[in-house]
């Protein structure tokens, strides 16, 4: 089986619930009532209290690192319904993950664009280098590899993430030296982004909607968001100015 | 005359604190906004439609008319959404944009959401861009902080809510429909319409859904006026936009530019193709509208020209690919991803996508005859207008224009028991040699 026909084959017994991973286990006291504290700042955003339902589930993960079978419980608990509806909701979504994912979950972009630029090559030797494939996660709990659709960056391309901060403009070597970084523990900063790459929980905190301080860190453009501008001041270019239309 | 670019929306870009609330205000920010909340909100509506703005995220149907469709009077919440989903193969100048300068985005959402009466307004941004999201709370705190959002916003008696909200990776959550049961909390499947959002929208209430660059570009027409907008651009697709060069071009970037500029002027501006290479096909306006190749460097990039020859403006994303990539196993490619994100709703797309990928992937090995592309023109034919959103249309576009322009390159993979093509010359790193 191709690491293609596998990926497909994981998603589709996911998603039929078939390889939930195993988790007994109920949610610390501690962590429900830090949980219940900030899901109920949550729901009082929204006019209706399920449009909750995706900042509670990144919440969910921010604490537990996954969605678990006691936080789609938690969920529907404080939602009022069911745990299937949760689950519908759950794995309907890429980034909820039914299993541990590494502290740095590192995704690397093989949609076309990023892939002919070399993604596909980065991709390749990333995933024999780390020894895990799409989805998985390093037995030591350090990284996990994922494959991912356009994010929004191609004119940077070929485009990696971390935890959802931009690695711009990436070769295989750069990738696999961001990796072993990574895993060495070394202070690793995103192109694009703070001055360094926070945790998974951190990172879906930020995504509950929980502001974590850090905007006003890295730079405000990348240089290939300047060409434009760069070239108009060069040249003297500039928008009509509203008296000319006016008058 | 050739066209210059017109930097408006990235002008403040290159300046280190153009994210911040300082810096969009000494660059003469949070001054349009004052305007109209002295306006009557019909006229701010009037404004916008007289200006000719058509919707920034691909569709382009123009964004007064759209407000003009909100009840007025019904005494119903209605509720302003902003799409920052973006995650169309190729679109990469909201995040840009929102990363860079978020305080035009919220200051366009004050004066929208003033004008079509939401009390609420979303930013339902995608989940996969965490620093993006931290400069849309930040500066949605700091604008609450100034005064500007909350109640009674600068004692004008306007009270508006904002509410940023991530996704959670679905493609299929940019289209608006899906969008709205996302944000209401449920999988992101598309909605039937009519209704549409205007009538009907978030949690059924009267619901106007905007692209970002749309709704940033707002405080512009607000601050120099309709005519100054409608002076730039072509007499039906009017002011400017964003346009997002990548792939293999010398310099890969954003412009920003009046719309109906052609590829030819903006490769000229960013260095042509990259070197010793020359443009075999491009997408317009992101993988769901066919391909143009070189014959086509000459259309005027605005809705009718790139309309009449056969593809869409879309989201302006211009992905450029030389000669060294294979055209099968880019439109592979783009076929496993609508595969991934079809949400499943309907047969055509659901079903039609696998085939594609099944299809594709053969053909791609050389395992395939001619007869095939018959078969997947047969499928296309299956899928596009009977899908049940635009998703399934789009997916065929990369598949029925790469048979139309370069069927011959198929058939090599046939004729050769495989793809004729080097991966390893068309890398960033193959040093345009
Ligand atoms: C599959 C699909 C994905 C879409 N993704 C986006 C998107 O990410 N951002 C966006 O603004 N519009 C997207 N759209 C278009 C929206 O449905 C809608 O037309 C748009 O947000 C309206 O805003 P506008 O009139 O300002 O362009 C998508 C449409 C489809 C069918
Ligand atoms: S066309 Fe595709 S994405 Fe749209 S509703 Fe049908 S299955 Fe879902
Ligand atoms: S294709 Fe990789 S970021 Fe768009």
């Amino acid at each position: 089986m191709s690491a293609e026909e596998q990926r497909d084959e994981q998603r589709t017994e996911r998603a039929a619930g078939i390889v939930a991973h195993e988790d007994g286990a109920a949610l610390d006291p501690e962590v429900r009532a830090r949980l219940e504290r900030d899901a109920k700042e949550i729901i009082a955003r929204y006019p209706k209290p399920r449009s909750a339902l995706l900042p509670m589930l990144h919440l969910v993960q921010s604490e537990v690192g996954y969605v678990s079978e006691a936080g789609i419980q938690f969920c529907a608990d404080m939602l009022g319904i069911t745990p299937a509806q949760v689950t519908g909701v759950a794995t309907f979504y890429t980034q909820y993950k039914r299993e541990p994912v590494g502290e740095y979950h590192v995704g690397v972009c093989i949609n076309t664009l990023c892939a002919i630029m070399g993604g596909d090559q980065i991709w390749e030797e990333l995933s024999e280098h780390v020894g895990v494939g799409h989805d998985e996660a390093t037995p030591d709990g350090k990284i996990s590899l994922e494959r991912l659709e356009c994010n929004a960056a191609c004119d940077f391309a070929p485009v990696m993430m971390v935890n959802w901060e931009f690695f711009d403009d990436m070769t295989p070597e750069k990738a696999k030296q961001l990796v072993d970084d990574l895993r060495a523990g070394k202070p690793v900063a995103p192109t694009r982004g703070p001055s360094s790459v926070c945790s998974w929980k951190q990172a879906s905190r930020v995504l509950a909607g929980f502001n974590d301080g850090r905007a006003g860190e890295g730079v405000q453009a990348g240089p290939e968001s300047l060409r434009g501008l760069e070239l108009a001041k060069r040249e003297g270019w500039t928008a009509p100015e509203p008296e000319e239309t006016t008058k | 005359m050739t066209t210059t670019l017109t930097p408006i929306l990235t002008k403040t870009w290159d300046q280190a604190d153009s994210f911040t609330l300082r810096g969009y205000e000494n660059a003469g920010g949070y001054q349009a906004f004052r305007t109209a909340l002295g306006m009557n909100p019909d006229d701010i509506i009037q404004a916008v439609k007289d200006s000719g703005l058509r919707g920034r995220g691909g569709a382009g149907f123009p964004t007064g008319l759209k407000w003009g469709f909100i009840p007025q009077g019904d005494g119903k919440p209605h509720y302003l959404v902003v799409n920052a989903d973006e995650s169309e193969p190729g679109t990469c100048k909201d995040i840009p944009l929102m990363m860079a300068n978020p305080h035009v985005l919220v200051e366009g959402i004050i004066i929208s959401a003033f004008a079509i009466r939401a009390n609420h307004a979303f930013i339902y941004v995608r989940g996969e861009v965490l620093h993006v999201i931290r400069r849309l709370q930040q500066a949605v705190a700091d604008a609450y902080e100034a005064g500007y959002l909350g109640t009674n916003i600068l004692g004008s008696g306007f009270d508006l809510e904002l509410v940023v909200h991530s996704g959670a990776g679905a493609y299929i959550c940019g289209e608006e429909t899906a969008l709205l049961d996302s944000l209401e909390g449920y999988r992101g499947q598309p909605r039937l319409k009519p209704p549409f959002p205007a009538v009907a929208g978030l949690y059924g209430g009267p619901t106007v859904i905007n692209n970002v660059e749309s709704i940033a570009s707002v405080p512009g027409i607000i601050a120099n006026g309709a005519d100054w907008f409608a002076s730039m651009g072509t007499e039906k697709s009017k002011g400017f936009g964003i346009f997002s060069l990548s792939g293999h071009v010398t310099r890969p970037g954003q412009y920003e530019a009046p719309l109906g500029i052609t590829l030819r002027e903006l490769l000229d501006m960013a260095g042509g193709v990259r070197n010793g290479h020359r443009l075999k096909f491009w997408t317009p306006g992101g993988s769901s509208t066919p391909l143009f190749t070189d014959e086509h460097l000459d259309v005027p990039l605005d809705f009718e020209s790139v309309g009449a020859a056969g593809s869409m403006l879309g989201t302006r994303a211009l992905q450029i690919f030389d000669e060294t990539t294979c055209v099968v196993r880019a439109v592979l490619r783009w076929s496993e991803f609508y595969a991934h994100e079809s949400c499943g709703k309907c047969t055509p797309c659901r079903e039609g996508t696998y085939w594609y990928k099944q299809m594709l992937k053969r053909l791609e090995k050389g395992e395939g005859s001619e007869k095939d592309l018959d078969t997947l023109l047969d499928l296309s034919d299956n899928i596009l207008g009977r899908s049940f959103c635009a998703l399934g249309d789009g997916a065929t576009s990369p598949v029925t224009s790469s048979i139309q322009y370069f069927r011959d390159e198929y058939i090599k993979h046939f004729e050769q028991g495989g793809c004729p093509f080097d991966r390893a010359a068309s890398t960033a790193w193959a040093g345009g040699k």
